[in-house]
């Protein structure tokens, strides 16, 4: 174990998976040069032919990524930042996503598209998004979202080595966060979630960088005497459905917390699974807590506004915790 | 000749594979031309009889195009293709009954009716498919083409796309980055006349060879009903492709003999070409020029050419018979294969 900081744990996760396999390449807009310092150093160390600055051009690039994923590479497509998706996404949903059912299984898509979501930079309304919930539905993508360095590098290996199309979103603003990564090889299960924290009363679902939130949350609830657990599903296609409903069956009440938009979002996803998987063990109704469906704000206190945080799980924790005890 | 070294062996060379359009070979690729254009006529009947499931876009007058271009082709290219792809598919060697059966929507289909007309793909030949998207298949090529260039085997991927297509934004990109990085990339374009049921004229501004002029990459103008000019062009592009030079752009003239989709007589609310104009492109007609060619230069019997045709009819109507005795797929098996 060694304290790291979450850029540098995906930087070591390229670099690694690079040095693995001569098949991976990267390339993206500025990774040379590294506008977050995740590709720093790989151009140098693993030459032009691997490492490839592109011209911004995400149509072209999300498809590169297919046909080069076709013809037998193991492309690491960089977008940026997850808006850029969009101007991409003809390739991401039409092609990547789909290509292996639609030619009857004939191949693998090995691929990785990644970027970083979210707000708190006053980056606005074009650069703030966390778009997971589109890329869900797609149902042909697996995707990541890591909330601390040791699963950034640890998902972020088997992405690359998983053989279908990925999207690995790390939250933006996130990078220069410290943390415990284990040594060595480090690979995570993909479609696995992870307990941040035991609890006995109250379950917290809590996505990339909701989940700090989260555990802040269940630090103040326990000075009020509620043992929360916290749940990160990690990977959010496909759902680790099964960890989900174990730990609302154990605790009976479920929060939910989402920095995507409210509407059709990964936390109403997740609130349906366990309504319809756990619905006779729940003690109270689930509770999302989610971004309004709002454009993200430039000024701070107008994102900070926005912005679902600790004091949002707590209240929301305690609406149905209260809600339980008013019960027969 | 210096001996070739071991490394070198398996590496495809521009020149040397080019060859020559000789007699056989016209003959072979007329063969060809004529299947693909036997196969989509009995696909456009099919559907009109509404024995197909879906729409279908036929191939039909374009032959030449798919014929001349992949004649140059091996198993290690790629190739991207259209929504118009039974041609692509045929000519870079895909199987017959695997087609058809897939058209059908049957489990012995090449995608086992996961993906039908638009989708028909066979990566062991190099076929990363048809597309549903118009100018969906130009970034794959170019990735693929980027794959090639990593391998050093001197592969190359083409590009099929029509002139709708050349009005999206991805192609651009395309010409820009195939020629910063000299990827060996061959962007053939399909003018067929339409984009959809809009005249290409009515939506097109400018010549579209010459959108790849200011990027520096050569760019011809070729007669795409010409199997030879066709055959030509193709040779020069793909040979620079091969030998690191970098991509090539093709506009080949050609014209859509049937419409967009089979049985849009039934829903158009008006026609969108005239009578002598189809009158006037079936004078074109790609097949009836080489076929005349043949027999004009004595590379072909008349004779000889109607055993070829009814040979391939006959391949036609098996492949149809076949098809439609095959079993559909199994439902209890559709999720499947959306995860490797």
């Amino acid at each position: 174990m060694a304290k790291k900081r979450m850029i540098h744990a995906i930087n070591e996760a390229l670099a690694e998976e690079m040095e693995r396999d001569p098949r991976v390449i990267l390339f993206g807009e500025d990774v040379e040069t590294s506008l977050f310092g995740d590709t720093a150093g790989l151009r140098d160390r693993f030459g032009p032919d691997r490492v490839r600055n592109t011209p911004i051009c995400e149509a072209l690039v999300t498809g590169m990524a297919v046909g080069a994923a076709a013809a037998g590479y193991r492309p690491v497509c960089h977008m940026m930042y997850g808006n850029f998706l969009y101007t991409g996404f003809d390739a991401i949903a039409n092609q990547a996503a789909k290509l292996r059912y639609m030619t009857g299984g004939q191949i693998a898509v090995p691929l990785v598209y990644m970027a970083t979501i979210g707000g708190g930079k006053s980056t606005a309304a074009q650069h703030s998004d966390s778009m997971y919930p589109a890329l869900m539905n797609l149902g042909g993508l697996i995707v990541v979202v890591p909330s601390d360095p040791a699963d950034a590098k640890g998902l972020l290996k088997a992405a690359i080595r998983d053989d279908n199309p990925v999207v690995f979103l790390q939250a933006a603003g996130r990078g220069g966060e410290q943390g415990e990564v284990p040594a060595g090889d480090h690979v995570l299960a993909l479609g696995k979630a992870d307990v941040k924290r035991r609890g006995q009363d109250i379950t917290i679902v809590a996505i990339g960088n909701m989940v700090r939130h989260a555990l802040w949350a269940a630090h103040e609830l326990e000075a009020a005497g509620v043992d929360a657990e916290v749940l990160d599903p990690r990977t959010l296609h496909p759902l680790d459905e099964d960890a989900i409903i174990r730990s609302v069956r154990r605790t009976g009440r479920m929060v939910v917390v989402d920095e995507a938009h409210s509407s059709c979002g990964a936390a109403s996803h997740i609130s349906a699974v366990a309504g319809d998987l756990a619905f006779d063990e729940l003690k109270a109704p689930i509770r999302r807590v989610t971004m309004p469906d709002v454009a993200m704000p430039f000024s701070p206190p107008l994102e900070q506004a926005l912005l679902p945080g600790k004091d949002d799980i707590v209240r929301a924790a305690r609406s149905i915790l209260q809600y339980s005890a008013m019960a027969p | 000749m210096p001996p070739v070294s071991e490394e070198r062996k398996n590496v495809l060379s521009g020149n040397e594979m080019i060859g020559n359009f000789a007699g056989e070979k016209q003959l072979e690729l007329y063969r060809k031309m004529l299947l693909i254009r036997k196969v989509d006529e009995m696909l456009g009947d099919a559907s009109l009889a509404c024995e197909l499931p879906g729409p279908v876009h036929l191939y039909v007058g374009q032959e030449a195009v798919a014929v001349g271009v992949c004649a140059h082709l091996t198993d290690r290219d790629w190739l991207t293709s259209t929504h118009r792809g039974h041609g692509h598919f045929l000519a870079k060697g895909g199987d017959l009954s695997a087609l058809v059966a897939e058209v059908f929507g049957r489990d012995t289909g090449i995608c086992r009716g996961r993906g039908g007309s638009m989708h028909v793909a066979d990566f062991s030949r190099g076929i990363i498919g048809a597309n549903g998207i118009v100018a969906g298949g130009i970034a794959l090529a170019a990735g693929a083409a980027l794959a090639a260039q990593l391998e050093r085997q001197g592969q190359v991927a083409v590009a099929f796309f029509g002139d709708g297509a050349a009005n999206q934004g991805v192609l651009m990109e395309a010409l820009n980055v195939g020629a910063l990085w000299k990827l060996p990339l061959i962007l053939a374009c399909e003018n067929n006349g339409f984009s959809e049921f809009s005249p290409t004229a009515t939506v097109t501004a400018g010549r579209i060879a010459e959108r790849a002029v200011p990027f520096g990459v050569p760019s011809h103008i070729v007669d795409g009903n010409d199997l030879e000019a066709v055959w030509r062009a193709s040779a020069d592009a793909v040979a620079r492709a091969r030998d690191g030079h970098g991509p090539s752009f093709l506009e080949f003239e050609t014209y859509r003999l049937r419409g967009h989709m089979e049985q849009e007589i039934t829903f158009l609310s008006k026609p969108y070409r005239t009578k002598e104009e189809i009158a006037e492109g079936k004078r074109n007609d790609p097949l009836v020029r080489c076929r005349n060619k043949l027999v004009s230069e004595k590379l072909a019997m008349p004779d000889e050419l109607e055993a070829i045709e009814s040979e391939v009819a006959r391949e036609v109507a098996l492949a149809k018979a076949a098809a439609k005795a095959a079993a559909w797929p199994d439902p209890h098996r559709v999720a499947e294969n959306m995860f490797a």
